[in-house]
C-alpha cells in the first residue's frame, strides 16, 4: 500500500532536483567566469562532472539493490534494481555524450578509445545488456536472480572507471579535487550535483513503483472471466512460462 | 479502483539458494577486479607510449600505428612545410621526439600542453602524426584567481607533474605563433 509519503516524496524530489539544476546551470552559465584557457567551453563541466558522480552513485545503488535482492528475496529490491540500472544507463550514456561535446573543442576529437572513455562505454553496454536480459526473461524469479547476479559482476567496471585515469595513460585528465578547481566554479558544481541526485532519486522511486505494479500483474494475473472448472494452482503463479 | 497492497510472493528459489548466487557473483567480480588492478594488464593495455618507450621500441615503431603522448617542448613549435603542417617536439622530461603533424591543431594547443599524437615513426627519426589530440590537466582556473601560478598553470599533462621539469621550465610560456 502506498502511503502518503511514498506518493508525494518522489515527485517533490524530482521538482527539487529540476529547480536546483536551473539554479546551478544559471549560475554556471551566466554568473561564473569562463576558465582561463578553455573559456566558455569549460562550462559544460557543470553538467558533465555532476553526471559522472551521479552515474557512479546510481550504479552503486543498483549494486546494493542486487545484493539485497539476493539476500532478502524481497521484491522491492528487484524493483529498485530495475529502476537504478535504467537510470545508470541513461546517466552513463549522457556522460559519454557530454564528454564528446566537451572533447571536440578541447582535445580535438569527439571520441578516442582511451581507458577512461572505453571503460565508461563498457558501463553503458554492460548495464544496457542486463536490461535487455531482463526484457527477455519472462519468469520474474529467474529475472530477479539472474539480473542481480549479472549486476554484481558488471559493477566491477565502476571502480575501474574511477581508477582508469590513475592506472593507465589516458587522454582524459585525472580526477580534479577542490584544490585544482577554482573556487569560482565550486557552487554551480555542487548545486547541479545535488540537483541531479534529487532528480534521479525521485525518478528511480517512481520507476520502481511502475516495476512493482508490473510485477503484480505478472505474478497475480487477473482471474479469467470463465474459469475452466479448476482454480488456478498457487504453484503456477510464479512460473510465468505462459506469458 | 482501489489499489491493493503489492503481494510479496515467496520466490521459487529460497533465500538460502539465491544467497549463493550473490556469493558467486561477488567472487567473480572481486577476482576480475583484482586481476585488472594487480594482474599487470596495464602492460598490455597501453593507450600511448612516452618518448622513452618509443625510442626503446627502435625499428619496431617504424611503420606501425602508434600513439605518442607527452608535453609540447617549450619553444619547439614551428610551422612545417605545407599549408597547415606543424612541427614540434614531444617530451616527457627525459626523452624527446620530433613530431611532424598534419592539419590544424585544436585551439588549446600551445607550449607545454599535453598532447597525444597518432601516427608512425619514420626512418629519419621523426614521428609522422596523422591525428593530433590535446590533453589538459585537472586544473580549472578562473581569470581573477589569486593563486594562479604560471608554472603550475602550464603543467598540462598529469603524468608529467611528477616527472622532472623539462628545461627552461621557469620561462613563462607564451602562446606560439602557429602557422595555419
Amino acid at each position: 500500500m502506498t502511503t502518503r509519503l511514498e506518493s508525494w516524496a518522489p515527485k517533490a524530489l524530482v521538482a527539487l532536483g529540476v529547480a536546483l539544476l536551473f539554479v546551478g546551470s544559471f549560475w554556471g552559465l551566466a554568473k561564473a567566469p569562463g576558465e582561463v584557457f578553455m573559456g566558455d567551453v569549460q562550462r559544460i563541466m557543470y553538467v558533465h562532472v555532476p553526471t559522472a558522480w551521479n552515474a557512479m552513485l546510481t550504479l552503486t545503488f543498483a549494486f546494493v539493490c542486487a545484493l539485497f535482492s539476493l539476500f532478502t528475496n524481497a521484491w522491492k529490491w528487484d524493483n529498485r534494481l530495475e529502476a537504478a540500472m535504467e537510470m545508470g544507463v541513461i546517466l552513463s550514456l549522457l556522460l559519454c555524450m557530454q564528454g564528446a561535446i566537451w572533447a571536440k573543442p578541447t582535445w580535438g576529437v569527439w571520441w578516442d578509445w582511451d581507458p577512461r572513455l572505453t571503460t565508461t562505454a563498457v558501463l553503458v553496454f554492460a548495464f544496457g545488456g542486463i536490461l535487455a536480459l531482463r526484457a527477455f526473461v519472462d519468469d520474474p524469479v529467474k529475472r530477479a536472480v539472474w539480473s542481480a547476479a549479472a549486476c554484481i559482476v558488471a559493477f566491477v567496471d565502476v571502480p575501474i572507471v574511477y581508477f582508469s585515469v590513475r592506472w593507465w595513460n589516458s587522454l582524459h585528465q585525472m580526477q580534479s579535487t577542490p584544490e585544482t578547481v577554482s573556487k569560482a566554479f565550486h557552487w554551480p558544481l555542487r548545486i547541479n550535483a545535488f540537483g541531479i541526485l534529487f532528480l534521479w532519486t525521485g525518478l528511480v522511486a517512481l520507476r520502481a513503483r511502475v516495476a512493482a505494479l508490473r510485477l503484480r500483474s505478472e505474478i497475480a494475473p487477473p482471474v479469467p472471466e470463465a474459469p475452466e472448472g479448476k482454480s488456478a494452482p498457487t504453484g503456477a503463479r510464479f512460473s510465468g512460462g505462459d506469458r | 479502483m482501489s489499489v491493493p497492497a503489492i503481494p510479496a510472493p515467496a520466490p521459487a528459489l529460497n533465500p538460502g539458494k539465491t544467497k549463493w548466487f550473490a556469493f558467486a557473483a561477488v567472487a567473480v567480480a572481486a577476482a576480475a577486479f583484482l586481476l585488472i588492478a594487480l594482474g599487470g594488464i596495464g602492460e598490455n593495455l597501453v593507450y600511448y607510449w612516452g618518448p622513452k618507450e618509443l625510442r626503446a621500441a627502435g625499428d619496431k615503431a617504424i611503420g606501425a600505428t602508434i600513439r605518442l603522448g607527452g608535453q609540447v617542448a617549450i619553444g619547439s613549435v614551428r610551422p612545417g612545410d605545407g599549408v597547415s603542417n606543424l612541427e614540434f617536439d614531444v617530451t616527457d622530461g627525459t626523452g624527446t621526439v620530433h613530431v611532424v603533424s598534419r592539419g590544424v591543431p585544436p585551439q588549446l594547443f600551445r607550449d607545454r600542453i599535453g598532447v597525444v599524437v597518432e601516427g608512425t615513426m619514420t626512418r629519419n627519426g621523426t614521428f609522422q602524426s596523422r591525428r593530433l589530440m590535446v590533453s589538459h590537466d585537472n586544473r580549472y582556473r578562473a581569470p581573477g584567481d589569486k593563486d594562479v601560478d604560471v608554472k603550475t598553470l602550464m603543467r598540462s599533462t598529469q603524468g608529467l607533474d611528477e616527472a622532472p621539469v623539462p628545461r627552461a621550465a621557469a620561462t613563462p610560456a607564451v602562446k606560439p605563433q602557429v602557422g595555419d
